[in-house]
């Protein structure tokens, strides 16, 4: 019997060891765009030089059907070596940097300078009129400190994009 | 062995070849035979190395999308990987349909593109594309080689890549310089990719489960696909057992015709969107559904949240990727056929597990009812060739011989599905998930190569055959005696169909004013050109085919008008089959299923 569908989309964010070959950010990219999947934010870096493996984190949202065809064709790909769904599979932490420039005077810059300090942001920036802040988070955090910057003189954003690990003492 | 001898002994296996000689001691090394090609400057040195060699021969075909479809037709009809070489620009990117072909129906090919030099890439070079990027959606994987050093492996990677698992096409794009230069040639046997370890193992586990739901079955039924096929001889075999174990009845799609032979009592028949009766309604009514190397296509399931609603489904599969990707599946196995197979077989037995025989007796009956229907039955005509009488005597003048059927793609393809009654695998290629017009010349022509003595006939339309009717050249080249049998009714035939029923009879653009003579044409190729108009001649100009022992067109005409039923219409259920377009039983198509293809 075909067992009720669960059509809830939820947001997931996969981690993917991948050999370090030219083309493989490419294929993993292709593979989202070319089945219709979304990408919400995409990091990838080498993380072990003689290994030649690199980790590409993606958060994409879909249905539990949508992510478990994005897991599976993942897998397909010749140099994937792992896939790991870090909101199903196990559980993980997730950080983002973001850098956000915001520019004004008086009280603005003030409340801006105050909120910075409730949300521990780093200032790598300043100038008599503008501050750049480094925050570091997870997404939503770095999402609520944009909002609050808005009326505050926001001027640019730069975000890393979702780094994520497991809990515990075991690897990947 | 002392450290020097082994030192020694190192040297010897380490071989210098320029880039383009190990191309050919790698194709060789893999047990190559066949190569389908097309030459051109990103390719020279290739074609160099090529010139004096022997028990490698090569096939030049007159266009590059035509090699490809030989390397198809080949590598299905031997469970061989067919291996390409082309240029470097239009030659990479005319065998863009070709690999997209083989990607969809899951066709081992090994295609070598030339490239231009590795520091002009990116420079817009004479003949330079981004071959890589191109074909990165419709291969397998692909590689682009800027080391020589490189290459033998990547080769041999490429054949490994290409005919395990799931199989599939790839490419190897190879700069011209690198063709040139000189590096360490290694042989096959010391190549083992980093990461590609396709899973065939079944687990026993889901096997029990498995074997378990069959034995409650009341209403089960085998539906199997073109991975029976991809699977190898042995595969089919096992199927063949365990079908006959059970008793159970069997369906399969397009793909996997062949697997169960067509004669056999227990075979239903095709299913789809124009397969038989029995096979559709044995799909929607089922408790059991034996899922196996199928990929529950939108032209089987019709529409899909009305597809098979109170089954049980166990699906076999190699490619992980297909569970639960279009229906949601009970019992799971990701596994090569031939190995599921032969577990399912060995834990019946073991177990000692018997059918439910009351219910299967009903089930059977209910399913010969069906039968009863005829499905496949159409009005004969005295006047004017049937389609599908044609396709009928060429079977009877054909079945004491071993024949190789290849199609085009459209109303042909489904009566020669339909009507041709397979006995064995590997003997039935067509273009199934692509669709792909003028595969069906080309690939008869690869059958030939593989097969030069055998009956290979490409069942066609006069529309798609001119897709790619400059391969009869090929054929006259390699003396190579392909029947191209063309069911000529002047329109694309199944486009006009979907216009009556779809489109209020407008016949837009569907109608060939301007057909050429295909009797001429097959003269002015020095082949053999027949034409059929009447009933009665049919079969004297069928025998007339056979057994020349040339290349031959053979033009029959048939009723332009003849629409190809059964049919489930896009967006309809399995259960709301439309048997003819006499009488007033064709349904309004909905909104929605106008939206599908």
């Amino acid at each position: 019997m075909n067992t009720i569908a669960d059509k809830r989309t939820r947001r997931h964010t996969i981690a993917v060891l991948v050999d370090n070959e030219a083309g493989v950010l490419a294929r993993v990219v292709g593979l989202f765009s070319g089945r219709g999947y979304n990408i919400e934010s995409l990091t990838v870096a080498e993380v072990d030089a003689t290994a030649h493996t690199s980790r590409i984190t993606v958060v994409t949202s879909g249905t539990p059907d949508v992510i478990e065809q994005i897991e599976a064709q993942l897998r397909r790909l010749v140099p994937v070596h792992r896939v790991v769904n870090w909101t199903t599979d196990k559980p993980g932490v997730e950080r983002e940097m973001a850098l956000v420039k915001v520019a004004g005077q008086g009280d603005k810059r003030v409340e801006a300078m105050r909120i910075s300090q409730v949300f521990r942001a780093r200032v790598v920036d300043t100038t008599h009129t503008s501050f750049v802040f480094e925050i570091t988070g997870g997404p939503d955090k770095v999402d609520n400190f944009i909002d609050l910057m808005r009326p505050l003189g926001l001027v640019d954003v730069s975000r890393t994009g979702v780094a994520a690990i497991s809990r515990g003492p075991e690897a990947m | 062995m002392d450290k020097d001898g082994m030192m020694n002994r190192l040297a010897e296996d380490v071989v210098t070849l320029s880039g383009a000689e190990m191309v050919i001691r790698a194709l060789k090394d893999q047990g190559v035979a066949h190569i389908f090609g097309y030459p051109g400057g990103a390719v020279l040195p290739i074609y160099d190395a090529l010139f004096a060699v022997e028990g490698l021969t090569h096939v030049l075909c007159r266009h590059e999308q035509g090699a490809v479809h030989a390397a198809e037709g080949y590598a299905r009809s031997t469970g061989k990987p067919g291996v390409v070489l082309v240029t470097s620009g239009p030659g990479a990117t005319n065998a863009v349909t070709g690999l997209t072909d083989a990607l969809m129906d899951s066709i081992p090919l090994v295609v070598l593109t030339g490239q231009v030099a590795t520091h002009l890439i990116g420079n817009d070079a004479f003949q330079e594309c981004d071959t890589v990027g191109i074909t990165r959606p419709c291969t397998k994987h692909n590689w682009l080689v800027k080391d020589v050093n490189d290459l033998s492996r990547v080769l041999h990677e490429a054949f490994q890549i290409a005919t395990t698992g799931r199989p599939g096409p790839v490419v190897v794009d190879i700069p011209k310089d690198i063709q040139f230069k000189k590096g360490a040639y290694v042989g096959p046997e010391s190549v083992s990719h980093r990461t590609y370890r396709p899973k065939t193992e079944p687990e026993l586990g889901s096997i029990v489960r498995a074997i378990e739901l069959m034995a409650a079955a009341e209403r089960p039924v085998f539906y199997t696909g073109g991975g029976i096929i991809n699977a190898g001889p042995e595969a089919s075999r096992l199927l063949r057992e365990l079908v006959r174990t059970t008793g159970f009845p069997i369906t399969s799609t397009l793909m996997g015709l062949g697997a169960y032979p067509a004669s056999d009592p227990q075979w239903l028949g095709m299913l789809g969107m124009h397969g038989t009766y029995e096979a559709n309604l044995a799909m929607h009514d089922c408790d059991v559904m034996i899922c196996l190397g199928a990929r529950f296509d939108d032209r089987v399931t019709g529409k899909i949240d009305a597809f098979s609603p109170n089954s049980r489904k166990i699906h076999l599969d190699i490619d992980a990727a297909q569970i639960n990707k279009n229906v949601r599946v009970d019992v799971p196995i990701v596994a090569d056929a031939a190995k599921a197979l032969k577990e399912m077989l060995h834990f019946w037995k073991t177990q000692r597990r018997k059918v439910n025989a009351p219910a299967l007796k009903d089930w059977w009956k209910q399913i010969e009812e069906w039968r009863g229907k005829k499905s496949l039955s159409y009005r004969q005509s005295n006047s004017v060739i049937k389609p599908q009488y044609a396709i009928d005597r060429l079977y009877e003048l054909t079945r004491d011989r071993e024949v190789f059927i290849t199609t085009e793609v459209g109303q042909h393809q489904m009566w020669a599905a339909q009507r041709f009654k397979f006995e064995g695998p590997n003997h039935w290629m067509t273009s199934g998930g692509l669709g792909t017009m003028g595969y069906g010349l080309p690939a008869s022509i690869g059958v030939q190569v593989a097969h030069p003595d055998a009956l290979v006939i490409d069942i066609a339309g006069e529309a798609s055959v001119q897709m790619t009717m400059q391969e009869m050249s090929t054929a006259m080249q390699y003396g190579l005696p392909v029947k191209i049998f063309i069911l000529n009714n002047q329109y694309m035939g199944m486009v006009r169909q979907w216009q009556q029923l779809l489109h209020g009879g407008r016949y837009s653009h569907s109608y060939s004013e301007a057909l050429p003579d295909f009797v001429k044409m097959a003269e002015a190729f020095g082949c053999v050109g027949l034409r059929a108009e009447k009933p009665g001649e049919l079969d004297d100009k069928i025998r007339e085919m056979i057994d020349v022992k040339r290349p031959v067109l053979f033009d029959c005409r048939v009723d332009p008008k003849e629409n190809c039923y059964p049919m489930i219409y896009s967006g309809a259920a399995h259960n709301e089959m439309v048997l003819s377009d006499a009488g007033d039983e064709t349904p309004e198509v909905t909104e929605e299923g106008k939206m599908l293809v």
